[in-house]
């Protein structure tokens, strides 16, 4: 079966659906810090989740250009798909290096929605962007694992049942590439928590339900492991373009939201008796906010054409990512312009999605190190770190 | 029991509607399109009653442009188990008339051997109300319009009708036209499985010839206008100024 790019019809189903979850909800969670778990639960019950997952374990088996469609129609309307995007694709981790037995001991759950898969440990407070730094440590003892360390920045654990963990196996003095000695953990997080875990959330300047977690001799069986001890780095690695790619679809969704609510905006604001917008000094700018919108939302469909046959576009991926990180937070920056003082009331919206939209050119990954994948691995230029 | 849901593609309800420079009507290049909404309400209403087992069969209609295929995929999302579209017109600008609507679903209901038909009590584009009781003359049907509660058993439906000054609940015999309000039911967000298997669906496409209505128009637009924007108010100062005011400037007292 082939599917159009576009999915226009899922694109219909998701914002219909984002329509009971208008500015009010999203302000009120924000305001209170909390969990948008109604919203969830409503994408989770259409199936929307589910969508990446091979039907072979209770998903839809869409391509990735779906999965890039409902996260884009989530921020195009004004809500934040962060809360959930991890459910729908950090599975893909345990679908390409799991064994069959986890596959079907995980997957049908996840899919379903009665597992949550939300959160993916991998920065540290010492090691940031030099993941191969990392110091939780996983001691094999027996028919388990002994995990000693720290993580922070672990978004949704308080959501999630299961937790996918990196943490290193073999010293990194003993191993001959930093990159090997790590190894990939799925960790049933509901045995621990409050035992040799402990999860303490971040307050940040969005609602993002990040977290800090301690691991104290935190027991996990054997079973644990996804794919072969040492090569956790790698197994990661395999995912993060579908990440890039997903990431950049919140961004163009995002981008196209400031710039409807701009344009709107500048059509019916009038002072000096006509509408702002009718000056070129406010149109100009919200123009060249589309272009770089819809530039940046093409590199994104010919990464997403890319993998959906079957490729690894680690540079269109990349440049995906930075560019619609990049657009999404110039049209946020034109949009609060454009709205004067009112950009900045809470009931606007604008304010909120202005801070959310920010953090997409430091996580999943910062704009510096999509630089340095381009300058090394495009441009054949040194290794800068 | 066979049910026909006729369900018409108008301008999205969010979307803020512009005029044609001409007057010729409302400008539809690029704006966003979706089904009626009280069509989708009459949608939902067939497919509980098919949940229900009232019905066997929920068909959904749709009569225009090719384009309808969209809301008759939405249709069949939701639930509904086949579709058949009438392609009347290739201009998204035309309306097709009610009497045609009710001509070329009349011809359907009656092949199709439907028992009940379900539309919504009007479309919000133009807001004419007439397809549902053109469509009961023609079939010589009951008609029962505006149900904000539908019952159906064996032989009869009763409806409960939202009529000026309160709710009135008539009892009308099968086969029966049923046009619906806005109260009737909410209707149901079709879930990313459903969107796929519409895809799968049936979905017949047809012309008007062959049910062997002719398209020729009976009503023509003379012009479309903006309402009038409403003027700013006044502030007075006193009672005796407003008094003056209403007296001299309105004349009203
Ligand atoms: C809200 C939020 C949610 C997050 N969720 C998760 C999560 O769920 N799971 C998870 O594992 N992580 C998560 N992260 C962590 C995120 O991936 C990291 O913050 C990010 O990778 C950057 O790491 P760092 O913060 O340690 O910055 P650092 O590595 O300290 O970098 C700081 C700055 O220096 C720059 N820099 C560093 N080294 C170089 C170099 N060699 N050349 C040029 N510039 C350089 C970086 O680009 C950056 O701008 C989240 C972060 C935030 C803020």
């Amino acid at each position: 079966m082939t599917y159009q790019l576009d999915h226009q019809d899922i694109r219909e189903g998701v914002s219909k659906l984002c329509l009971d979850f208008p500015g009010e909800y999203w302000q009120k969670c924000d305001r209170d810090h909390a969990y948008p778990t109604e919203f969830v639960q409503a994408l989770t019950q259409g199936g929307y989740l589910s969508a990446l997952i091979p039907e072979e374990y209770g998903g839809l088996g869409l391509p990735l250009s779906a999965g890039a469609a409902i996260l884009e129609e989530i921020h195009r309307a004004g809500g934040n798909a962060g809360a959930c995007h991890a459910q729908m694709y950090t599975m893909g981790t345990i679908l390409r290096h799991g064994s069959d037995e986890q596959k079907k001991q995980y997957l049908p759950g996840i899919a379903e929605g009665s597992l949550r898969l939300q959160a993916f440990g991998v920065t540290e407070p010492t090691s940031g962007t030099d993941t191969t730094a990392l110091r939780t440590t996983a001691k094999k003892s027996g028919n388990h694992y002994i995990v000693n360390g720290q993580k922070i920045w672990t978004s949704r654990a308080e959501h999630s049942d299961l937790l996918l963990l990196l943490a290193r196996t073999t010293p990194r003095e003993e191993v001959v590439k930093k990159t090997d000695g790590l190894s990939v953990f799925l960790v049933d997080m509901r045995d621990f928590v409050g035992k040799s875990l402990t999860i303490r959330p971040i307050r940040t300047m969005m609602n993002h339900s990040t977290t800090e977690l301690f691991f104290d001799d935190m027991k996990i069986p054997k079973s644990s492991l996804i794919g072969e001890e040492g090569k956790g780095f790698r197994n990661i690695l395999s995912g993060m373009n579908a990440e890039r790619v997903l990431i950049s679809a919140e961004c163009i969704g995002d981008a196209k939201w400031f710039i409807e609510k701009a344009s709107s905006y500048a059509c019916e604001r009038k002072i000096f008796q006509r509408p702002i917008g009718q000056n070129q000094g406010v149109q100009f700018p919200i123009a060249r906010a589309y272009s770089q919108m819809r530039a940046a939302e093409l590199m994104l469909a010919q990464a997403v054409a890319l993998y959906d046959a079957g490729g690894n576009p680690g540079e269109e991926a990349n440049l995906a990512k930075l560019l619609s990180s990049e657009a999404s937070w110039a049209a946020a920056e034109i949009c609060i312009q454009t709205f004067g003082g009112f950009g900045f009331a809470e009931e606007y919206d604008i304010e909120r999605k202005f801070r959310e939209a920010r953090l997409y050119q430091v996580a999943p990954i910062s704009t510096n190190l999509v630089l340095s994948y381009v300058a090394e691995h495009v441009l054949g230029l040194p290794r800068s770190y | 029991m066979k049910v026909i849901v006729p369900v018409k593609r108008v301008i999205d309800y969010n979307v803020k509607v512009r005029v044609k420079a001409d007057g010729s009507g409302v400008d539809l290049t690029n704006v966003k399109m979706s089904m009626n909404p009280f069509d989708e309400i009459a949608v939902e209403e067939a497919i509980r009653l098919r949940e229900a087992e009232k019905v066997t069969e929920v068909i959904a209609v749709s009569i225009g442009v090719k384009q309808n295929q969209e809301t008759l995929r939405t249709a069949l999302a939701m639930g509904a188990d086949r579709a058949i579209l009438v392609i009347a017109s290739e201009d998204v600008h035309q309306d097709i008339e009610p009497l045609t609507v009710a001509k070329l679903l009349k011809e359907i209901a009656t092949e199709e051997a439907a028992n009940l038909v379900l539309c919504g009590k009007q479309a919000i584009d133009n807001d004419m109300n007439a397809t549902g009781q053109m469509l009961s003359a023609l079939l010589g049907w009951s008609q029962a319009t505006f149900a904000s509660e539908l019952n159906i058993e064996a032989k009869n439906a009763v409806v409960t009708r939202e009529v000026d000054g309160g709710l009135q609940s008539i009892k009308v015999s099968l086969p029966s036209v049923i046009t619906v309000d806005l109260r009737l039911n909410q209707p149901r967000y079709a879930s990313l499985p459903n969107i796929m298997k519409a895809k799968r669906k049936q979905l017949d496409e047809k012309v008007p010839s062959d049910y062997g209505v002719d398209l020729t128009a009976r009503l023509s637009i003379i012009n479309t206008r903006e309402p009038e924007t409403r003027k700013a108010g006044v502030k007075v100062a006193s009672v005796d100024e407003l008094l003056v005011k209403l007296k001299e400037e309105a004349g009203v007292i």
